[in-house]
């Protein structure tokens, strides 16, 4: 089994409501060394054996077309994980 | 007799109330399944609100894979009415038949309200009943709401005309330059957040001219799209 995982981000210019809300949220627990917060996705496709380059493309496709809409998100990774 | 279909989806909530404003505007309303590529002869399409699929993914993401959507992009490609209400707005984002996308209201609250829109365009398919600078009362309901579209897009909008509602008063969710709803370059897909199928029959709707509960302020798009057809 190998796991490709796809990283997704809001837009560095969309204002993210849900990482403000989580900033706000973090000092009241004691960890005010953090300036900001922003939330994304993380995606973990799982293929039956090797993950290949042309794996990767796919999933970087799939990212770009159905996991994120590019309105409002960034593909910010696309990566083999071997854990 | 003017056949309406009205489409429900897995989550979907308001098929019922959007086909009761079909049938009271006048014209038949046909029941329309995600899973049908099969639009059953119908004059023009509502996409309700609700929450299809669970917002999984993004709100909207997922029934644009549905079959029956493939059938309603053709056909509004050709001319079909479409009008998508809150989450069928958002379907029609992502079925990239509306630009721009919604993101969480920027206070991160569900707001459920009876809100005052204007009418910017009322040449549509969907607000020719409607004289522009026409403000209405529909309700609103959402935690997705905020409209964005990237500064190219929201001046293309205002430029053609396709904002075709505003918030007036106040903007529940943070939505880009006020715009609560928007159309197509040639007028026959609609899309907003505010719920005009829920101002339809007094006794249900909002607070209207003529007491509390009067209000049938969202009708308009209903008979609209009837006379658009007629001619």
């Amino acid at each position: 089994m190998g796991r490709v995982v796809v990283d997704v981000m809001p837009k560095p210019e969309i204002l993210d409501p849900q990482g403000k809300a989580v900033a706000g949220a973090l000092p009241r627990l004691g960890f005010g060394q953090f300036a900001s917060v922003r939330q994304g996705k993380r995606f973990e496709l799982e293929v039956e054996g090797e993950v290949t380059d042309e794996l990767l493309a796919a999933a970087r496709a799939a990212g770009e077309q159905v996991l994120s809409n590019p309105v409002i998100e960034d593909v910010v990774a696309v990566y083999e994980d071997k854990a | 007799m003017t056949r309406v279909g009205v489409v429900t989806f897995p989550g979907t909530l308001d098929d019922r109330d959007a086909a009761r404003a079909v049938r009271l505007a006048g014209a038949e309303p046909v029941a329309l399944w995600h899973g049908e590529a099969d639009l059953k002869n119908v004059d023009a399409v509502v996409l309700p609100g609700g929450f299809s699929y669970g917002d999984y993914l993004r709100a909207g993401a997922i029934s644009r894979f549905a079959p029956v959507m493939g059938e309603i992009v053709e056909a509004a490609g050709k001319g079909l009415p479409v009008l998508g209400i809150c989450n069928g707005f958002q379907v029609l984002t992502e079925a990239h038949l509306l630009p721009g996308s919604m993101i969480k209201n920027d206070h991160l609250h569900f707001v459920c309200r009876e809100q005052v829109l204007s009418v910017e365009n009322a040449d549509t398919a969907w607000t020719r009943d409607y004289s522009a600078g026409q403000h209405i009362t529909v309700p609103l309901k959402n935690q997705d709401g905020q409209y964005v579209a990237d500064e190219a897009t929201l001046d293309e909008l205002e430029g053609e005309g396709r904002v075709v509602f505003r918030y007036v008063g106040w903007n529940p969710n943070g939505s880009r330059r006020d715009i609560a709803g928007i159309s197509n370059a040639a007028g026959n897909v609609v899309g907003l957040m505010p719920h005009p199928e829920h101002a339809v029959e007094a006794g249900f709707g909002p607070d209207g001219a003529n007491g509390p509960r009067t209000g049938t302020d969202g009708l308009g798009f209903f008979t609209s799209v009837l006379h658009s057809l007629v001619g």
